[in-house]
């Protein structure tokens, strides 16, 4: 068997905690906890992200784990501490799925993404290939986070924590993306968060709650 | 040449039109000159370098475009004028915006008849559709117009389908799809049959072959006078060169049997056209349906043509051709012309329904006898036009015993009963059109304030007027014009060597033969001698009575025969045509009040339960549309999941 430096199998765990972390988020129902399960994982990634710098030595690395570190560990959650304590929403009700079932699901779903990610895998060069399949994971499962949630606040937390999963996508695929895309995709992030913010008050303005099942009356009777 | 009149670009100022539109009736007429004089040159090909790259677009300018482009130049001249003093402020649509699309419309009709690839055909195409729907809709304040338009759109865009996909089977497999490809491309008969009835469709959509005819009797009465005339009198048309561009030039080689279908289909469209004509009591719905009727006659002859040609009888195909050919040009100068009259009489008392006009001869001189040389022309009486191209079609229709092919030689000489039959009704449509319209009385009050046609209408009016006698009355000249568009599509053309000038014998001079000018002056004279013989031999002084009355003490307009009771018998021989409802008052009511409904048996066998069952397709899509974002989550995730499971 091949010897694994240190350093790559501290990055493997990060991964596999990224992965954790995912399915604590698919199972977790209370919103301030799945905040702090964001944070925690935005945390990993920084790590994976100056591990990773740090072993292949490419600096835009560390630029983009400032980035990781400023946006993702402390801006937003806080942001999103801030939502929840003024819009009062400590609960989610409950989730669509019972969570054993959500659980099952999100366990085909790694093993397809496993399959999937393999013969990419294969043809990248980059020391991190393996936790491709990780990161394709992560985003399926913010997915399903989305899917199975009521509140409008657990929706935006599926969606960041998607956002995460393509950044170790390309992390790990191609030791990151170009500088620019990802100020780029920073700062997309930032102002969606922002957007979707006001759209909260708004939809409890309009519905007196921020459940979405309000926002099936929207729809247009035939 | 077709650019400048696109190049064109109103401003929304009312003024403008009277600078534009004539300016656009000029370039008309320009065009029509040079579409003429070009006849005979040889074909000539260019490519332009527009639209998307690396795709241009091919124009090709042959004799049948020529012959179709100076119908679209003289026809759309006239119009053009009239509309310069047509279109008022204040009516749907503004002005300039009008002008805008009006003119768009002419180019792209333009475009249809010189593109040489698919690509530049479509889009001239859909631009066509798109820019007449919006004319049609020009005073979309009205619901009903909105929902003519909507049909009209819908027809459009179906015939526009089977179009695309009849120039996807002419590929043949080249992908290239360039009209010379097309030709250069052979088919196997059943994709060669395929690519024909889907032009068929496509085309005859547009045109208004008999089950697709519906949109015709709804667009026309929406839209503004001159774009009925223009839809009427040329954009018709343009479906007639798609049908010869596609059977003739594309494909090429016709079999003899499909000429059968168009055949068929046009003898039962003039009837049906004809027999609905009589029963409207809206003035453009029953020009509408006339224009059905005369489609109808322009592909019988084309499927005339077909069989003739399919079986080698060259010489009469191209006699068959030539009929369609001049029956174009006919009817877009008498159509238009009539069309224009009725919006003169439109104009000048705001009414359409023919129950509330009449006696307007005197008001409107003007319009009412131009209207009546476009009458008297669509009803194919000689000396005018119509007669022309009707009595070339009959006389095909009398060569067909010859096809050498069993029952279809014995039955193909009733279709010229037919045809005889529709014109025939034809004449009875115009009697009852112009009578009611024209002549006789008021029937309402408010019609003595009705005004004549204004300087510029009256130019239009009397251009296409004398468009129609002068078709009428140089046959041979056209004639001539003619065939060298057929002996580009079938090889032959009628041999008119060696005749006299004035005198028109399609086939032999032994046989039959039409001579306008010396029937011309043998009325001249007939007329003119029975002037001189009452007025100089019987002498007489002419004696002024009040009508008599029948007893009844007064006369008034409701005595009158009405547009219902005119077409009366026509519904009454005809009724298994159509789907009436009728409310009959009982004797002893003291205010009767009539009611008959009279609409179209195909809306309720094939147009509703298509809706419906598009209506119920739909719905059952409908389920899709939760209203839910977790399910439409979950549509994402799983085309996302199905996406990377198919493509890795």
């Amino acid at each position: 068997m091949q010897h694994t430096p240190f350093d790559l199998q501290l990055l493997n765990a990060c991964a596999a905690i990224l992965l954790l972390l995912s399915f604590a988020m698919l199972a977790q129902r209370r919103i301030v906890a799945l905040v702090n399960l964001l944070a925690l994982q935005g945390a990993m990634l920084f790590i994976a992200t100056m591990l990773l710098a740090w072993r292949t030595g490419q600096n835009h690395l560390y630029v983009s784990a400032a980035l990781t570190l400023g946006l993702k560990v402390i801006a937003l959650p806080w942001l999103l501490h801030v939502l929840i304590k003024r819009l009062n929403v400590q609960w989610d009700s409950e989730p669509l799925l019972n969570v054993p079932g959500t659980m099952l699901i999100g366990l085909v779903t790694v093993v397809f993404s496993f399959g999937l990610a393999q013969p990419i895998a294969e043809l990248a060069s980059t020391a991190t290939r393996n936790s491709l399949g990780i990161a394709v994971a992560v985003i399926l499962l913010a997915f399903i986070t989305m899917i199975t949630r009521r509140k409008a606040m657990s929706q935006v937390v599926g969606f960041l924590s998607m956002e995460n999963g393509l950044f170790f996508g390309a992390m790990s695929a191609t030791y990151g993306m170009p500088m620019i895309v990802e100020f780029g995709v920073a700062l997309d992030v930032l102002v969606a968060m922002l957007v979707l913010g006001v759209f909260f008050f708004q939809i409890r303005e309009q519905f007196d709650s921020l459940d979405l099942h309000n926002l099936e009356s929207l729809k247009e009777d035939q | 040449m077709v650019g400048a009149v696109g190049l064109l670009r109103p401003h929304s100022v009312a003024l403008v039109r009277r600078v534009l539109f004539p300016l656009g009736a000029l370039i008309g007429v320009a065009l029509a000159i040079v579409a003429a004089l070009s006849l005979t040159e040889p074909v000539e090909q260019a490519t332009l370098h527009i639209g998307l790259p690396d795709l241009p677009m091919h124009v090709r300018l042959d004799n049948l475009s020529r012959v179709f482009l100076a119908l679209l130049g003289s026809a759309s001249a006239g119009v053009s004028l009239f509309a310069a003093g047509y279109f008022r402020k204040g009516e749907g649509t503004a002005p300039g915006v009008l002008g805008l699309q009006y003119h768009l419309f002419l180019a792209s009709m333009g475009f249809v008849l010189v593109a040489d690839d698919a690509y530049a055909f479509m889009v001239a195409w859909e631009t066509m559709a798109l820019t007449s729907y919006f004319l049609v809709t020009a005073q979309h304040g009205i619901p009903e117009i909105r929902s003519a338009g909507f049909l009209y759109l819908l027809m459009a865009h179906v015939g526009a389908i089977a179009i695309l996909l009849s120039f996807g089977i002419l590929q043949g497999g080249t992908w290239l799809f360039s009209f010379d490809a097309m030709r250069a491309s052979t088919l196997s008969t059943p994709w060669a049959t395929a690519a024909f009835l889907l032009a068929l469709f496509g085309f005859g959509a547009k045109a208004g072959l008999l089950p697709l005819h519906v949109w015709l009797p709804e667009a026309h009465p929406a839209a503004p006078s001159p774009v009925s005339a223009l839809m009427s009198g040329v954009m018709l048309k343009t479906a007639i060169y798609g049908v010869l561009r596609v059977t003739f030039d594309l494909i090429g080689d016709p079999l003899w049997w499909w000429g059968l279908i168009p055949l068929g289909l046009g003898l039962a469209t003039a009837i049906f056209g004809v027999v609905f004509a009589a029963v409207q009591t809206d003035m453009k719905r029953l020009l509408a349906y006339s224009s059905v009727e005369n489609i109808g006659v322009l592909f019988t002859g084309i499927g005339l043509a077909i069989v003739f040609h399919g079986v080698g009888m060259t010489e009469l195909a191209a006699l068959a051709l030539i009929a369609v050919l001049y029956h174009s040009l006919n009817h877009a100068f008498m159509k238009s012309l009539l069309f224009l009259g009725t919006g003169a009489v439109l104009h000048a008392t705001g009414e359409r329904n023919l129950g509330r006009l009449g006696g307007l001869i005197h008001r409107m001189p003007w319009a009412a006898w131009l209207t009546l040389v476009g009458v008297l022309a669509i009803a194919g009486l000689p000396p005018l036009n119509g007669f022309v191209s009707e009595w070339l079609l009959l006389q095909t229709f009398l060569f067909s015993h010859e096809v050498p092919q069993p029952f279809v030689n014995m039955l193909l000489p009733l279709g010229a009963a037919i045809v005889a039959l529709a014109a025939a009704l034809a004449g009875y449509v115009m009697v009852k059109f112009f009578g009611i319209v024209f002549l006789g009385q008021p029937r309402e009050s408010s019609l003595a304030a009705a005004h004549d046609v204004g300087g510029f209408e009256k130019a239009g009016l009397v251009w296409l007027a004398i468009g129609c006698v002068l078709l009428g009355l140089l046959p041979r000249q056209v004639i001539h014009s003619l065939a060298a568009a057929t002996e580009q599509l079938t090889g032959a053309a009628p041999n008119l060597a060696g005749q006299s000038w004035w005198l028109l014998a399609p086939l032999t001079e032994r046989d039959v033969s039409y001579a306008p000018l010396v029937l011309l002056a043998v009325i001249v004279a007939v007329v003119v001698a029975t002037f001189l013989i009452v007025r100089v031999v019987y002498r007489r002084p002419v004696r002024l009575a009040a009508p008599w009355d029948c007893g009844c003490g007064r006369l008034d307009p409701r005595m009158q025969d009405t547009a219902e009771g005119f077409g009366q018998p026509i519904r009454h021989i005809f009724v298994s045509f159509f789907a009436m409802e009728r409310d009959l008052p009982s004797p002893h009511d003291l205010a009767p009040r009539y009611r008959v409904k009279v609409s179209d048996r195909l809306w309720q066998g094939a147009y509703l339960p298509i809706a419906d069952l598009l209506q119920r397709a739909a719905n059952s899509v409908a389920w899709l549309q939760q209203g839910r974002i977790s399910v439409y989550l979950t549509y994402s995730f799983i085309t996302l999941v199905v996406l990377l499971a198919v493509m890795l």
